[in-house]
């Protein structure tokens, strides 16, 4: 029991990340019509604003420590954050400490404008081209967006840690009733949930209750009629690729303290992320939701050691099993509109 | 009416001219009947190091060290860095047997195939007469065989895994750095030391050739010591989150982690198991703690503070203070300003034995290079004594037992050093079972010609 509990946790964060980006990847699709395979480089261009903003608050200037020798012998040289200079040692170091959190202010225009650039500079240039090229395009964006972050990053991991306040692990067994240590889970990971609950309900209350979100529904219902009507769609569509790369990106930027991002990081949810649109259905926000979390606690309990002994490898194929399983008997996913994927 | 130039004279002429002609190729391959001997003034190694993928970092810190060897070879660097403290004194500072050191440079990507292309290239288009270098087992593995069947020397870079001087050790094939063995027997006595004999130990394993022989070394030798092994699992080489693999242990009873992960892998399994809390952890009455047998200072920079105490072994550290290590870091400091990494060491050290090697044999000629290099007993390169045993081809030397530095003073300064363990602590035979029994052999050294 204790071990089923723990692996429907692991799936809810771990399926709260498949399904912030597939949330964003089926905006894109479900408005303007395009595969963009350039989609997890946007989560991993979010986790390296959060990068990018750790490095600001720590710019610092040298000073020589005498007492201290580097590794050559010489006097070490010692950072000294100007952060510290400007607030003092404490509050500075407060900052520091919380430079992921204070990334989402960052990360937020940082994002939006990435995402209008490449929609208005490149995409919009393929909208009436085949989704094959679109994706051999959005692809090729990914793998220049990546080498790019490498080359100015480096290729190895950095560690961009949470704030201390939420270092270690909340004791859900020992609340439950379970022996303590039974069922633990990272205060970090439920944070994510959490937040990624919050920006999933205020994506779709945005599109739900609002003119613009309004307009923006009844353009991806029948994009003609609502230009006919004279409302500039198009516009709107590129602040939704906008707002759909924010997503990402915020998704990207509450991630690395779960895992120290990479330039790679992107393309290492990119195919998941794919999968579980397909199965949610193209298009579908809802669906893209749901398959996320759905697809999130699979691969949890396909990772338990009991499955793996009588089914080894299943923790590798159990996405690609369910993907195969709906495309036979349900070509349009889980909740995708009725002749999406179907022709 | 035709005339006959035929004389005495002009037949023993032409005879002696066309004796002579049809002899020298054969003299000349005689001397020189290997492949890409150099003929001018200069001789081509090629170092295949990972310039793209995941370990990019750690092929740039090889291909640095390479670059370092090649002034000191050549005898055009600042300094003569490790050349001072080098027990053998060989080498002139003139290039390798007089002739200048040139070399390509090949991008691995950390792929077999990758790594086999660009082997071949360099080995066929670019005449290198060596192929050194690359940052994975898989990799070395491939690579070594390629350089046996086309008759070049091969001298792996950072390769951990038992296979490359074990099942598949090849007799053009050599390996300075240490491997899984070493890094489990060196480990056991330290984590028993620190955490007792009475331990139960989880294993989460990279699902490849690496991780299989550093879970089967880690775990005969802790269970010599009296750990008992509750349970390893496999991890996918893709994952990236480990937190399905990692909630499971404390239900097992298990109160020892050993993540025998390496780069990326570890990386993330570290920092999931951390998130977790398991180091704050009480279980069996004792504190819960984490492994990683193979620690790289590269890797333990991107998991941050995570490393803090934690248990691992290495090849070489830059804080060593013997002054063979003390000259390496000061000449490749001065020149790169950072120091070097334990996979910069490796390339350095290997690159360096190479030459060395030629130029006591007097040739290029990989079979003469193999002889030079087998049983040979060496000093001054970092690490100790250090013997290239004859039946394997692997470097034997003491191993560092190391751990995770709590109060870093710089963001090299990750690790510090438990304990030097002895060579003869870490040697086997070379039969051992781990190493691929009695059927495993090195074959012919193959010249190529």
């Amino acid at each position: 029991m204790e071990a089923i509990i723990l692996q429907i946790l692991n799936g809810l964060d771990k399926g709260s990340a498949y399904a912030l980006i597939a949330l964003g990847l089926t905006l894109i699709f479900g408005t303007l019509g395009v595969v963009n395979f350039a989609h997890g480089a946007l989560f991993m261009i979010g986790a390296f604003c959060a990068v990018t903003l750790s490095r600001i608050l720590t710019a610092s200037y040298t000073v020589i420590d005498e007492s201290q020798t580097d590794f050559l012998g010489n006097p070490l040289k010692v950072d000294m954050p100007y952060v510290h200079d400007w607030f003092g040692q404490a509050t500075g170091d407060a900052i520091i400490d919380w430079a992921v959190p204070l990334s989402i202010l960052f990360a937020i225009p940082v994002m939006m404008l990435i995402g209008v650039i490449m929609e208005r500079g490149l995409i919009k240039h393929f909208y009436n081209r085949p989704h094959a090229d679109q994706i051999l395009v959005t692809f090729g964006l990914a793998i220049v967006l990546q080498e790019v972050i490498k080359y100015y990053y480096g290729a190895n991991p950095i560690p961009t840690p949470a704030p201390e306040a939420f270092d270690g692990s909340f004791d859900f067994g020992a609340m439950l009733g379970f022996d303590p240590n039974m069922i633990i889970y990272p205060y970090w990971r439920i944070i994510y949930f959490v937040f990624a609950a919050i920006i999933i309900g205020g994506v779709f209350a945005f599109l739900q209750f609002t003119t613009f979100g309004m307009v923006v529904r009844a353009g991806m219902a029948d994009r003609d009629t609502v230009k006919l009507l004279g409302i500039n769609i198009d516009r709107r569509f590129t602040i939704m690729f906008g707002l759909a790369a924010a997503v990402a990106g915020l998704a990207g930027v509450m991630y690395t303290p779960i895992n120290s991002p990479n330039y790679h990081m992107g393309m290492d949810f990119l195919v998941l992320s794919f999968v579980v649109v397909v199965v949610g259905g193209m298009g579908s926000l809802p669906g893209a939701v749901l398959a996320g979390f759905l697809l999130g606690i699979l691969e949890s309990f396909a990772s338990m050691g009991a499955v793996l002994e009588i089914l080894p490898g299943l923790n590798q194929i159990i996405i690609y099993l369910v993907a195969i399983i709906i495309l036979l008997t349900r070509p349009r996913g889980l909740m995708g509109r009725k002749g999406v994927m179907e022709d | 009416m035709s005339k006959s130039n035929f004389t005495r004279r002009g037949l023993l002429k032409t005879g002696a001219v066309t004796g002579a002609g049809l002899a020298l190729p054969t003299y000349l391959a005689a001397q020189e009947s290997y492949l890409n001997a150099p003929t001018g003034a200069s001789v081509t190694l090629g170092f295949n190091v990972p310039q793209s993928g995941p370990y990019a970092d750690e092929g740039a810190d090889e291909l640095r060290a390479y670059e370092l060897a090649v002034e000191h070879l050549n005898g055009t660097g600042a300094d003569n860095g490790m050349l001072e403290t080098f027990s053998s004194k060989a080498l002139e500072g003139n290039g390798i047997l007089g002739k200048e050191v040139k070399y390509v440079t090949g991008d691995t990507q950390t792929k077999s195939d990758a790594a086999r292309a660009s082997a071949k290239s360099m080995i066929e288009k670019d005449g290198a007469i060596m192929i050194t270098g690359g940052s994975s087992s898989g990799v070395a593995v491939a690579v070594q065989a390629l350089c046996q069947e086309a008759g070049v020397i091969f001298m792996a870079g950072l390769t951990h895994s038992n296979d490359t001087t074990g099942k598949d050790r090849k007799a053009n094939g050599f390996r300075h750095f240490f491997n899984s063995y070493m890094s489990g027997a060196a480990l056991a006595p330290v984590l028993a030391a620190n955490y007792g004999t009475d331990r139960k130990a989880y294993h989460l394993t990279a699902d490849y050739n690496w991780g299989y022989t550093t879970e089967e070394a880690v775990r005969a030798s802790t269970e010599a010591m009296g750990w008992e092994t509750v349970a390893a699992v496999k991890t996918p080489l893709t994952q990236t989150d480990f937190s399905s693999y990692i909630a499971p242990v404390l239900q097992s009873g298990a109160d020892t982690l050993v993540l025998n992960h390496y780069g990326g892998n570890m990386v993330n399994s570290l920092t999931n198991a951390v998130q977790f809390g398991l180091r704050d952890k009480q279980v069996n009455g004792k504190d819960f703690q984490i492994v990683v047998p193979l620690y790289s200072r590269l890797m333990a920079k991107g998991a941050g503070a995570n490393v803090k105490g934690i248990f691992g072994s290495t090849n070489w550290h830059w804080s060593l203070q013997d002054d063979a290590s003390k000259a390496f870091v000061k000449s490749f400091g001065t020149k790169y300003g950072f120091p070097p990494s334990q996979a910069a060491h490796t390339c350095y050290v290997q690159a360096i034995l190479y030459a060395d090697a030629v130029q006591r044999a007097g040739s290029f000629a990989p079979c003469a290079v193999v002889e030079a290099l087998e049983g040979f007993e060496f000093d001054g390169m970092g690490n100790g004594p250090t013997l290239y045993r004859a039946e394997d081809h692997q470097c034997f030397k003491d191993v560092l037992v190391v751990k995770g530095k709590e109060n870093p003073t710089s963001e090299f300064d990750l690790l510090e050093i438990v304990e030097v363990t002895p060579m003869e602590q870490v040697m086997y035979a070379p039969d051992h079972p781990q190493m691929g029994g009695a059927d495993a052999s090195l074959g012919s050294c193959n010249n190529g010609a």
